[in-house]
C-alpha cells in the first residue's frame, strides 16, 4: 500500500500502469545516482565488519524515481532469473517496501544476497536503459535495501505454502542452488530435506564470501525463512560416503534428489613450491578464516599463519581472489597484493570490489604470472618468481591471452601466497552414483531447461552443472529444477 | 548433536568413545575416519574410526590428548555430546588375502591400525602384529590385537613391559629371520612410519602408511591436507589416507604438520589456564574436574 500517495500528475511518457513516480522523465535522467554509504576505506581495511552500509528509505526513494519505467525493461530480460525490476521499484517510489520484497521474491528467493553479490553490470544494471544516458539505476543497492527491511518486518507466521503433497525431495548441498530449489518445492506443498555435509548451512556464502561482503547473519536469517517454512537441514552429511543417491532413493524414500553441490575442488598451479608452509588454496585460505573464524582467534581455536606486517599476494582475478587478498588485509598484511596475468580489464571479479579493494590499498600487479614458489630452506616460503606477461590474440573466453615476456623473470618476497585460479568439480558424488552421466571434466550432465540428469528422478544445478558461475545463476537453475521436480511429482513423467 | 554412549580412559590421556552416530556405523569401513567439531568455536580435526557397529548405530574412536582440541574432547565423559561429527571420510583399506600382513601401532597408532587388521584378517591373511609404546601404559588394544592377530608382539622404548625398544627392531628381526612379508601396514608418529619405509624399502616389501595431514573439510575442498607422493600433490582425505610408504615425502608432511605450531601453543596455556580456573571454581579434588589435563 502506498503510504504516500502521488500528488503530481504522473509524467505522460510513462508506460503501462499509472505511475506514481512524480518526476516528469527527462528530470528523472538527470538525478545522479544516489551512492551507496560505506565504511570509510581505512577504517574497513581493519575489521571484518560489512563494508556498505545500506540505503536509508530516504536514499532508496530517491534512487528508485530515477527509474524509467521503460515499456520494454532490458534490466529484467537480462537478469537471469527475470526480477521485475520496473515494478518493484515502483513499489518502493509508493512506499510500500514489503509488496516490493514480495515482488522480488516472485522471481528471486533470495534478494538480500543477490542485492549485496550479483555482478549487477554484468546483467540488469548493465543493460539498463539510464546506462546510455549515464550511470545506471541502482537496481542491486535497492534490491538489498528492501530485503533487509523485509527482513526486520516480516512475519514469517504469514507465509501461506500449498497443502502438503505427501512427496520427499532431497537437497544435496546447500548452497544457493539448493536453497532455493529447497525454498520453491516446500512452498508447493512437498516435504524438503537438504543435507549438506560441512557443519554450516549456506555453500559458498557462508565458507567463501567473507563477512564483510555478506555478513553471515543474512545467510542466517534466510535459513531461517526456510526453516520456518518448513525445510529441513541436515549438516555434516556427505552425500557419496555417509549415504548415497541410490540409498536416498531406494532405502530412504525420496521421490526425486537435487545435486547442487558446487565446483569445490581447488586447481593448484602445477609449479614447483607449491607444498611449502604459507602456499593456501583460496579454499582453504577463506575456509579457515569464513567457516572456521580464524579472524577470531583465539576466542575461535582456528589458527592461521601470522602473516601481520608482511607481504601476501593472491593469484588470480576474480571474486575469489579479491576476497582472499582483502580478508588477509583484515588480517594485517603489511603489503597485500593481486598478481593476475591478464590486465584489469580481463579482470572477471566485480566492478565494485575492485574499486573496494584499491580504495583499501590493495596493490594490483597485472600482466604477470608465478613460475615458482621459493623455500626459506625450512619449508618456509620466502619469494615467488615471477614473469612478466603481455596480451596476445583472444582465446576461446574471448579474453585476450597473456603471453609470457622473455627474460622478464622477477622474484618478489612473499610470506603468504594464495592461489585462486578457479576450481572443479567434487567427483564424490559422481563417482558414488551409477549411471550419473558427467562431461569430460567431471561436471553433471544436466538438460538446460529442465534441470533433470541421466537417472531417473536426479535433477543437479548449479556451479556442478556448469563449473563455477555465480550466485543468480546457480539460482536460476534450482528455480528451473523446482519446477520441473514438482511437475516430475505431480505427473510421474520422465521423458528425456 | 552427537551424543556419547561411553568414554573412558584407556591408557594415560588415551580416551575412547563410544558415540552415536547411525548413518556413520552403517557405512564404515576399515581405514576411514570422521571429521569431529567438539564446539561452536572449535576446529575440526580428524580421527579413525576405530570401529563400528551399525546395529546399536555407534561408531569408537580413540583419542590421544595432544593440544587443545583432543584435550577437550578427552574432557568430555559419558552422556555430553559433541556438536559435529562426519564420515566416513577417506578411502578405505584395500582388503584382499595378500598372505602374510605385518601391522605396526605406535602408540594410539594401534588403535588406527585395528580396524584393517581385523579385517584382514577376515580375509584370510596371515596377521602379525607388532605394538609399540613409550612405556608400558601406552601399548594399547594388545587384547583386541591378539583376538585379530596370528601372532603379537609388543616393544617399549623403556623396557617397562614386553621387549625393550622400537618396534622396528621386531621388524628388522623379522626379516632377518627371513619370514615371509608380503605387506607392511605402519600407523603411529611419523618418525616410526618413516623408518619402516626406509627399512622395507630396500627389502621391497610393500608397505603402506596412514599419513595425518592437518585437514579441515575432508572432502577434496580446502586442499590443505595436501601430501606429496613422489613428488605429486595429492590430497590425504580422499586420495589417502593410506599411501605407499615408498612414495611419501615425510619431510613435507612433518614440515606442513609443524605450520601452526605457535598458534596451537597459545591455544593449549590458554586452555589450561581455563581449566586452572576452573578447577579453582569447582574447589573439587583435582581428579574430578573436567579438564583432562592427566596423561600430562
Ligand atoms: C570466494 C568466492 C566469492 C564469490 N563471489 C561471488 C560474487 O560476488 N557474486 C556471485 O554471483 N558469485 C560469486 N561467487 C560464485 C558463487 O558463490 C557460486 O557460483 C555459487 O555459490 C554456486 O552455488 P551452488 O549452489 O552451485 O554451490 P555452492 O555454493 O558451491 O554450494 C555447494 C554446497 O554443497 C555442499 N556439498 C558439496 N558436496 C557435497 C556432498 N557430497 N554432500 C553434501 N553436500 C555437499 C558444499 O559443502 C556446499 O555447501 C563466489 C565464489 C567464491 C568461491
Ligand atoms: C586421517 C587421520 C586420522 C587420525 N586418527 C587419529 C586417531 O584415531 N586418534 C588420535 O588420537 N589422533 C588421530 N589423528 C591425529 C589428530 O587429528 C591430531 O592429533 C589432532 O588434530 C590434534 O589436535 P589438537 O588441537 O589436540 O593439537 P594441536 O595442538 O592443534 O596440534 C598438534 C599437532 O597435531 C597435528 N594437527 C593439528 N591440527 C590438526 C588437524 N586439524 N588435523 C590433523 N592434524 C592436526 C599437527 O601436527 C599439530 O602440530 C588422525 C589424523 C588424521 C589426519
Ligand atoms: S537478481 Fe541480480 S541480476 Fe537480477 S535484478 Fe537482482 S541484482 Fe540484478
Ligand atoms: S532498464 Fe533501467 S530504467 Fe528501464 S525499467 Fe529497468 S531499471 Fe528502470
Ligand atoms: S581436508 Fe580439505 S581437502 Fe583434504
Amino acid at each position: 500500500m502506498p503510504t504516500t500517495p502521488p500528488k503530481t500528475t504522473p509524467a505522460k511518457t510513462a508506460p503501462t500502469k499509472k505511475s506514481s513516480n512524480p518526476v516528469p522523465n527527462k528530470e528523472r535522467i538527470k538525478m545522479p545516482r544516489q551512492h551507496m554509504p560505506e565504511q570509510p576505506p581505512l577504517v574497513r581495511a581493519k575489521q571484518f565488519t560489512e563494508v556498505n552500509l545500506g540505503y536509508s528509505a530516504e536514499l532508496a526513494r530517491q534512487e528508485a524515481l530515477r527509474c524509467l519505467e521503460c515499456a520494454k525493461p532490458t534490466c529484467t530480460r537480462d537478469c537471469p532469473v527475470g526480477v521485475k525490476v520496473k515494478d518493484f521499484v515502483q513499489l518502493i517510489v509508493e512506499g510500500d517496501y514489503l509488496g516490493a520484497a514480495a515482488k522480488i521474491r516472485e522471481d528471486n528467493v533470495l534478494p538480500a544476497i543477490t542485492g549485496r553479490v550479483c555482478p549487477q553490470e554484468d546483467h540488469c544494471e548493465g543493460a539498463c536503459l539510464l546506462c546510455k544516458k549515464g550511470e545506471s539505476l541502482g537496481i542491486g543497492y535497492l534490491e538489498r535495501f528492501v530485503a533487509d527491511y523485509e527482513q526486520q518486518h516480516f512475519d514469517v507466521t504469514k507465509i501461506v505454502k500449498a497443502p502438503p503433497t505427501g512427496k520427499k525431495v532431497a537437497i544435496v548441498g546447500s548452497g544457493p542452488s539448493g536453497l532455493t530449489a529447497a525454498g520453491d518445492l516446500v512452498q508447493k506443498g512437498h516435504q524438503v530435506h537438504v543435507f549438506e555435509a560441512l557443519h554450516e548451512v549456506g555453500g559458498v556464502l557462508v565458507y567463501g564470501i567473507p563477512e564483510f561482503r555478506l555478513p553471515k547473519t543474512i545467510i542466517r536469517q534466510q535459513v531461517d525463512y526456510m526453516r520456518a517454512m518448513g525445510v529441513e537441514f541436515e549438516t555434516d552429511v556427505v552425500v557419496g560416503r555417509t549415504v548415497t543417491i541410490d540409498e536416498l532413493l531406494e532405502d530412504e524414500g525420496y521421490d526425486a534428489v537435487f545435486i547442487g553441490t558446487g565446483a569445490g575442488l581447488p586447481q593448484f598451479m602445477g609449479i614447483p613450491g607449491e607444498h611449502l608452509n604459507g602456499v593456501y588454496s583460496a579454499n582453504e585460505f577463506l575456509t579457515r578464516i569464513n567457516l572456521m573464524h580464524a579472524y577470531e582467534f583465539p576466542k575461535y581455536d582456528e589458527p592461521m599463519v601470522d602473516f601481520r606486517g608482511k607481504n601476501v599476494a593472491v593469484i588470480g582475478g576474480g571474486n575469489t581472489a579479491l576476497d582472499a587478498i582483502r580478508s588477509a588485509l583484515r588480517l594485517g598484511a603489511g603489503k597485500a597484493f593481486i598478481l593476475y596475468r591478464r590486465s584489469e580489464a580481463e579482470m572477471p571479479a566485480r566492478i565494485e570490489e575492485i574499486k573496494h579493494a584499491k580504495q583499501e590499498g590493495i596493490e594490483f600487479q597485472v600482466l604477470a604470472a608465478p613460475l615458482e614458489f621459493l623455500d626459506d630452506g625450512k619449508g618456509w616460503l620466502r619469494a615467488a618468481r615471477c614473469q612478466k606477461m603481455e596480451l596476445g590474440e583472444p582465446d576461446a573466453s574471448g579474453r585476450r591471452r597473456p603471453v609470457p615476456i622473455e627474460g622478464s623473470e622477477y622474484e618478489i618476497p612473499l610470506t603468504v601466497a594464495v592461489i585462486a585460479i578457479g576450481t572443479t568439480a567434487n567427483p564424490i558424488v559422481q563417482t558414488t552414483t551409477p549411471g550419473l552421466a558427467t562431461t569430460k571434466r567431471g561436471y553433471i550432465q544436466a538438460d538446460e531447461t529442465t534441470q533433470k540428469t541421466s537417472r531417473k528422478g536426479v535433477f543437479a544445478g548449479g556451479d556442478i552443472v556448469t563449473g563455477g558461475a555465480t550466485v543468480i545463476l546457480a539460482m536460476g537453475a534450482g528455480r528451473r529444477a523446482a519446477k520441473s521436480i514438482d511437475e516430475y511429482l505431480t505427473t510421474g513423467q520422465w521423458d528425456q | 548433536m552427537f551424543k556419547i554412549v561411553n568414554a573412558q580412559f584407556i591408557a594415560p590421556g588415551i580416551k575412547r568413545f563410544v558415540i552415536n552416530a547411525p548413518r556413520i556405523a552403517r557405512k564404515q569401513r576399515p581405514g576411514q575416519f570422521v571429521i569431529v567439531r567438539v564446539n561452536e568455536t572449535g576446529e575440526r580435526i580428524p580421527l579413525t574410526i576405530e570401529r563400528s557397529d551399525p546395529e546399536s548405530g555407534t561408531v569408537n574412536i580413540v583419542v590421544q590428548s595432544i593440544g587443545k582440541t583432543t584435550h577437550l574432547l578427552n574432557s568430555l565423559e559419558t552422556g555430553d555430546s559433541i556438536l559435529d561429527i562426519v564420515g566416513p571420510l577417506g578411502k578405505p583399506s584395500e582388503i584382499t588375502n595378500f598372505g602374510t600382513v605385518v601391522v605396526m601401532g605406535g602408540g594410539v597408532g594401534t588403535a588406527m591400525a585395528y580396524p584393517t587388521a581385523a579385517a584382514m584378517k577376515r580375509a584370510g591373511n596371515r596377521v602379525i602384529s607388532i605394538l609399540g609404546g613409550r612405556n608400558k601404559d601406552l601399548v594399547i588394544l594388545e587384547n583386541e590385537m591378539r583376538g585379530v592377530s596370528d601372532t603379537v608382539f609388543v616393544t617399549t622404548d623403556d623396557g617397562s613391559y614386553a621387549d625393550k625398544g622400537l618396534v622396528t627392531d621386531k621388524l628388522r628381526q623379522l626379516i632377518e629371520n627371513g619370514t615371509r612379508i608380503d605387506l607392511v601396514l605402519a600407523v603411529g608418529p611419523i618418525p616410526m612410519m618413516r623408518a619402516v619405509a626406509d627399512m622395507t624399502r630396500k627389502e621391497r616389501i610393500r608397505t603402506l602408511v596412514s599419513l595425518n595431514p592437518i585437514m579441515i573439510d575432508g572432502t577434496g575442498m580446502c586442499g590443505g591436507c595436501r601430501v606429496l607422493v613422489e613428488g605429486k600433490s595429492e590430497f590425504a582425505c580422499v586420495d589417502g589416507p593410506e599411501f605407499d610408504a615408498h612414495r611419501v615425502d615425510f619431510a613435507v608432511l612433518v614440515q606442513r604438520n609443524a605450520m601452526y605450531r605457535d598458534a596451537e601453543r597459545r591455544s593449549m596455556e590458554a586452555f589450561k589456564r581455563e581449566c586452572e580456573l576452573e578447577k579453582r571454581k569447582a574447589a573439587e579434588p583435582a581428579d574430578e574436574v573436567a579438564c583432562a589435563l592427566e596423561g600430562k
